[in-house]
């Protein structure tokens, strides 16, 4: 099993017109992700690489029964294609898209309690359950089927830390960007109970940064309902107070969201953390080690 | 986006917010001219405030009361030009080349009010203190009952119920409470209508004849909304930030000057941030941070790496990148297009992997450059701090 996906979930693209959406959306159907078609207001009735491109999101779920939506929006119209999504019933939305004003996304989470739909992101790689499906923008090639599920709110230090497990023979079942800002629809903590109840995960790793408390919050979460081992990483050790370190989301502001503090309450919680980037793939497998030989 | 306290000012007087009478100057003339004209109107003082994008000014000597036009000239001639050096500002300080000059006013009390998004509530917050003129911040570490709380709903905006409670709690008399509800619906819809991140009025005062104000203002905007706002992105002052940062803000890339001597060139925000990490744990201190974002083209990594190398304090330079969007292709040739014009003389580490790898490592091996090829995060942050080291 996985979280969230799998080989049969049927995925449209938001923005497939667009060269980032063209090139990922390609990317993702050659991983074997069911892209039923696209999404682009004024080019509906058109095809575009082969997909039938859609005027409306509604249109496009009637059309081809989709399920997800994957969003390559551009950030002024991407709050609203969050919102034309969940209206169409969708039920996983993916947002892709970096810097979304912030109000913007007030907004939407706002419209978001009162539909279904789960939203990841925004300013997020995706989700991809190795060897069955990829929703996003991460580098397939770097992953493999296995027992290490992965939440985090960086995009490339995930691919890190795959690559990490992969190259010591350790694979994923799944690696999900929960995203770099303030305002996100999927937080750690929702997506540790995924993993928890999830038979293939049998370890996970946690990759927070300074800013905000949500860390804390997860701590609190392993702490009470974990039943599988969790590991650790906060990015951000040494960087200054008060500077936004590139996420919008990361900024130690009035001494909070320091990586100490959440360190304190994740150790505090019996999460193994890493010191150094360079040790996450080590350190589960030594985890995952001790827990076979016991 | 920060601005100086005179621009905040005036935006929310435009939302009726009332600020103390006032005028921003930028010599000696200007600021007794403008205290004169509030002396003949009746001011019994003026204060001149030097204005920077920092905090803690009064404590640094940047704001002082004068008595008479002549006190509000010599003060002025002494604060313009002066470094002021707050616990805000870092050890090198700020130049101040504004001032502003404003009335005084007789306060009975100090208080407190600020607007942010509450994260996990995914919600503006609307907050109240009687702890005025206090960091707040310490406020809510050593008390966090003192600060009283409004969630907003988006839409909505602040109600009047709450503006009306926020005003009774702060212990506002009743003849206030009108006038304070007005002031407070009038701050929230500066901070939405704007796009803040951050509005903030500390203090919020009382006079002793009842009248509320504004006695200072402060105002971040949200950087990815100022696309709409032409109008507020004419009050960026550059000259209030590190000139490579404008620099680097030109070809949207996100550059932060630090401490050291390796300069750093990666792509994600936390992947950057864990690349800082590693240099230090390898015994080494980031020059700066660099981060070429996703979806960065080749122009983009070509300026990337012209700004990097005009900071005189980078003795090595390492390129941590991990190809999603950005394709390691694409990096590859900025980098060797950068490299060949610049004629870099620094030695370079590159850690590459992801997306088109292989291209990328081709086109570097095929540039008949001479960088320095690390395997992992671990190794390249070894092998940099190394050269930095050796470098000087």
């Amino acid at each position: 099993m996985s979280i969230l996906v799998d080989k049969s979930t049927r995925v449209i693209v938001q923005g497939l017109t667009g060269r980032e959406g063209t090139f990922h959306a390609k990317a993702c159907a050659e991983y074997g992700t069911k892209i039923v078609g696209g999404v682009t207001p004024g080019k509906g009735g058109t095809t575009h690489e082969g997909w039938p491109i859609f005027n409306s999101v509604q249109e496009a779920v009637d059309k081809t029964g989709a399920e997800a939506s994957v969003i390559f929006v551009p950030p002024p119209f991407a709050a609203d294609a969050i919102m034309e999504a969940a209206d169409a019933e969708i039920e996983l939305i993916i947002a892709i898209t970096e810097g979304i004003p912030v109000l913007d996304m007030v907004r939407a989470w706002e419209f978001l309690q009162t539909r279904r739909a789960r939203l990841i992101g925004p300013n997020c790689p995706g989700i991809i359950s190795p060897g069955k499906c990829k929703i996003g923008i991460m580098p397939a090639r770097i992953h493999r089927e296995g027992p290490v599920g992965i939440v985090s709110r960086s995009g490339t230090l995930t691919y890190e830390a795959v690559y990490q497990l992969t190259t010591r023979g350790l694979g994923q079942s799944t690696a999900i960007g929960i995203g770099g800002d303030p305002i996100i629809g999927t937080s750690f903590t929702d997506a540790l109970d995924l993993f928890n109840r999830d038979p293939q995960t049998e370890a996970v790793i946690l990759i927070g940064e300074i800013g905000g408390n949500a860390e804390e919050t997860a701590a609190e979460f392993v702490k009470e309902r974990m039943k599988k081992p969790v590991i650790g990483f906060i990015a951000g050790q040494t960087a200054p107070p008060g500077r936004r370190m590139g996420h919008a989301g990361a900024i130690i502001s009035g001494g909070h969201g320091t990586a100490s503090e959440k360190i304190k309450a994740m150790e505090a919680a019996g999460i193994r953390v890493c010191g150094s980037p360079a040790e996450i793939g080590e350190t589960v497998a030594a985890t995952l080690g001790v827990k076979a030989g016991a | 986006m920060k601005i100086h306290e005179y621009q905040a000012k005036a935006i929310l007087k435009k939302y009726g917010v009332a600020v103390p009478r006032g005028e921003m100057v930028e010599s000696r003339q200007q600021a007794e001219s403008a205290a004169k004209a509030l002396f003949d109107s009746g001011a019994s003082g003026v204060v001149v405030k030097a204005q920077i994008h920092a905090g803690g000014r009064g404590k640094g000597g940047g704001v002082k009361i004068a008595k008479s036009v002549e006190e509000a000239g010599e003060l002025a001639s002494k604060m313009l030009g002066m470094t002021l050096v707050t616990h805000q500002t870092g050890p090198e300080g700020k130049r101040v080349q504004r001032l502003l000059i404003e009335e005084t006013l007789p306060i009975e009390s100090e208080l407190y009010l600020g607007i942010v998004i509450d994260r996990a509530e995914a919600k503006p917050v609307f907050m109240a203190s009687r702890a005025g003129g206090m960091e707040i911040e310490q406020v809510a570490a050593e008390n966090p009952g003192a600060i009283l709380k409004e969630y907003i709903t988006p839409g909505l905006g602040l109600g009047a119920f709450q503006a009306r409670k926020l005003a009774f709690q702060l212990g506002l008399k009743p003849q206030q409470i009108a006038e304070a509800v007005r002031f407070m619906i009038g701050l929230y819809r500066a901070f939405e209508e704007t796009d803040s991140s951050l509005v903030e009025i500390n203090p919020f005062i009382s006079c002793s004849d009842g009248r509320l104000f504004a006695l200072d203002a402060k105002i971040n905007f949200d950087d990815n909304a100022l696309f709409r706002h032409p109008d507020l992105m004419q009050l960026r002052d550059t000259s209030e930030e590190d000139p490579l940062e404008v620099e680097a803000s030109k070809y949207n890339l996100n550059y932060i000057k630090l401490e050291g001597n390796v300069g750093c060139m990666v792509n994600g925000a936390g992947l950057a941030m864990a690349t800082m990490d590693i240099i230090k744990y390898a015994g080494g201190t980031p020059a700066n941070f660099l981060d070429v974002g996703g979806g960065a083209n080749a122009e983009q990594v070509t300026h990337a790496f012209e700004i990097l190398l005009s900071d005189k304090s980078v003795k090595a330079v390492l390129i941590n990148i991990f190809g999603g969007i950005l394709r390691v292709d694409t990096l590859a040739r900025g980098v060797v297009e950068a490299a060949r014009k610049t004629q870099i003389q620094l030695p370079v580490v590159l850690r590459l992997e992801g997306t088109n790898v292989e291209e990328g490592r081709e086109i570097l091996q095929h540039s008949g450059l001479n960088f320095i090829v690390a395997d992992t995060m671990k190794d390249a942050a070894e092998k940099v701090v190394a050269a930095a080291g050796q470098g000087g």
